[in-house]
């Protein structure tokens, strides 16, 4: 063999010791970083988590909806249903690249067009988590430490006492005329405000002291681990002197559910997902319509397909990760 | 481009004639797992609640049980299975020994900045 060709196969990339082409490698290193990201933003979850250890939000009682399904207390049901639609998606995109192996174009397009279809179905669910998560359950007053009371009663189930929630605007009462909202237009022209609350704290104490047997419940996890519900004098007590704001749903900066810190990471991981869901979907698009003109049936190679086919398996392995530290754990 | 899959799973208990078969193997072994996480995680079972190294016995559940997944989901559908032991290496254990070392430093710090919180130095709703 002269030098030249040597060189050509060695230098020149001719060599392959991991037995893999470089696209393939190089989509191997880019999902061993992407997989730190997430696992810096998972680490930094269990960080607040464990910092709020006997504060922090119960999920089974935060997702407890299903479409069409209203006031039916279905928790978690419908991420199990977006987590199988997910590996199912990872099915038939595995289907897709062992078809490419045959070569067999139609089977291929078949396969693809079914990922990206499970690709939407997913992406629609978590667009659908996020609004009713935004829109918030029961409502919830916050004190001035930052910290968030919930209501309910005790309802007689089957002979048993349980705790049942009771929403905001079921108990508060009109007590005093409108506040408006301050906007730039009618104040000073610097200071705005967002949307009002739409009930005041007054009028919350004057529902709960017209319910007798509504009862606050707090943020903190005792024993048996549930939250702590608080005796009528105490819930009393801990409404007048600490309650500050309603919060209705959840965003950046309240949530009713519990530390705003939940709905941050929520928003955060799950939107972080979501993005390479939805930018997922994008690449399979592209890559359908390149099978479906058949450029890499002229290549005699589907490859291509392989490749964006490892980029699917890695977002539903976080989703795997999420799915458990999220909803589970 | 070599197209031979190893077909077999559980350290070759269960083996499958085609990689096809081998797919849909595979998706029922995790629609099981995950059904088995729901199942727990709606009926959380008394005997689940004790406390292991300072986490609730079906949260160790529920880790184990994600990791078998992510294990399956790797190997077989991204194909990890027949990849050659130098490229397996450099992606597993990487990952692993990284994950492993900053999941321990910040849940470390979370539990002692809890105790901090705990003991009183800090104080809310006053």
């Amino acid at each position: 063999m002269s030098t030249a060709v040597a060189e050509g196969k060695t230098w020149g990339g001719g060599n392959e010791p991991l037995k893999a082409s470089y696209g393939k490698m190089m989509m191997w290193f880019f999902i061993v970083s992407d997989a730190l990201t997430f696992s810096g933003f998972l680490a930094a979850y269990g960080f607040s988590r464990f910092k709020f250890i006997d504060a922090w939000p119960i999920a089974d009682e935060v997702f407890t909806h299903f479409p069409f399904l209203h006031g039916v207390d279905a928790p978690m049901y419908y991420v199990a249903f977006m987590t199988f639609v997910l590996i199912m998606s990872s099915v038939t995109m595995v289907l897709a690249v062992d078809a490419g192996h045959h070569l067999n174009k139609s089977k291929v397009t078949t396969y693809m067009f079914l990922t990206i279809i499970g690709g939407l179905i997913f992406v629609g669910s978590q667009a659908w988590e996020w609004n009713t998560f935004i829109k918030g359950d029961y409502g919830a007053v916050q004190t001035k430490g930052g910290n968030i009371l919930q209501f309910g009663k005790y309802v007689d189930v089957n002979g048993e006492q349980k705790f049942k929630r009771v929403a905001v605007r079921d108990i508060a009462v009109n007590a005093h005329g409108e506040r408006v909202q301050h906007e730039r237009s009618n104040g000073l022209w610097f200071v705005g405000e967002s949307s009002l609350p739409p009930y005041t704290v007054d009028e919350v104490i004057h529902g709960l002291q017209a319910h007798k047997d509504v009862l606050v419940r707090t943020q903190t996890i005792n024993e048996h681990g549930e939250k702590t519900v608080l005796s009528r004098e105490a819930s009393l007590e801990q409404i007048m002197k600490n309650g500050k704001r309603v919060v209705e749903g959840a965003n950046l900066q309240v949530n009713e559910y519990g530390s705003p810190l939940f709905a941050d990471f929520f928003f955060f991981i799950t939107g972080f997902h979501g993005f390479h869901v939805f930018s997922g979907v994008i690449i399979n698009i592209i890559i359908f319509f390149n099978v479906v003109i058949g450029t890499y049936e002229r290549r005699k190679n589907y490859e291509m397909v392989e490749k964006v086919g490892l980029y699917w398996h890695f977002v539903d392995l976080v989703w795997v990760f999420v799915f458990t530290f999220f909803y589970l754990v | 481009m070599a197209h031979e899959h190893k077909l077999e799973i559980f350290r070759g208990l269960i083996k499958f004639k085609s990689n096809i078969q081998k797919i849909w193997g595979v998706l029922i072994l995790l629609s099981i797992v995950t059904i088995v996480e729901v199942v727990l995680g709606i009926l959380k079972p008394e005997w689940s609640m004790g406390q292991v190294l300072g986490m609730k016995i079906l949260n160790w559940i529920f880790i184990i049980l994600t990791i078998f997944k992510a294990y399956y989901i790797t190997w077989d559908f991204m194909h990890m299975r027949d990849e050659v032991k130098g490229l397996r290496r450099a992606v597993v254990w990487t990952t692993i020994f990284l994950i492993s070392y900053l999941v321990f430093i910040l849940l470390q710090e979370g539990g002692y900045v809890f105790d901090v919180y705990d003991q009183g130095y800090i104080k809310r709703d006053f």
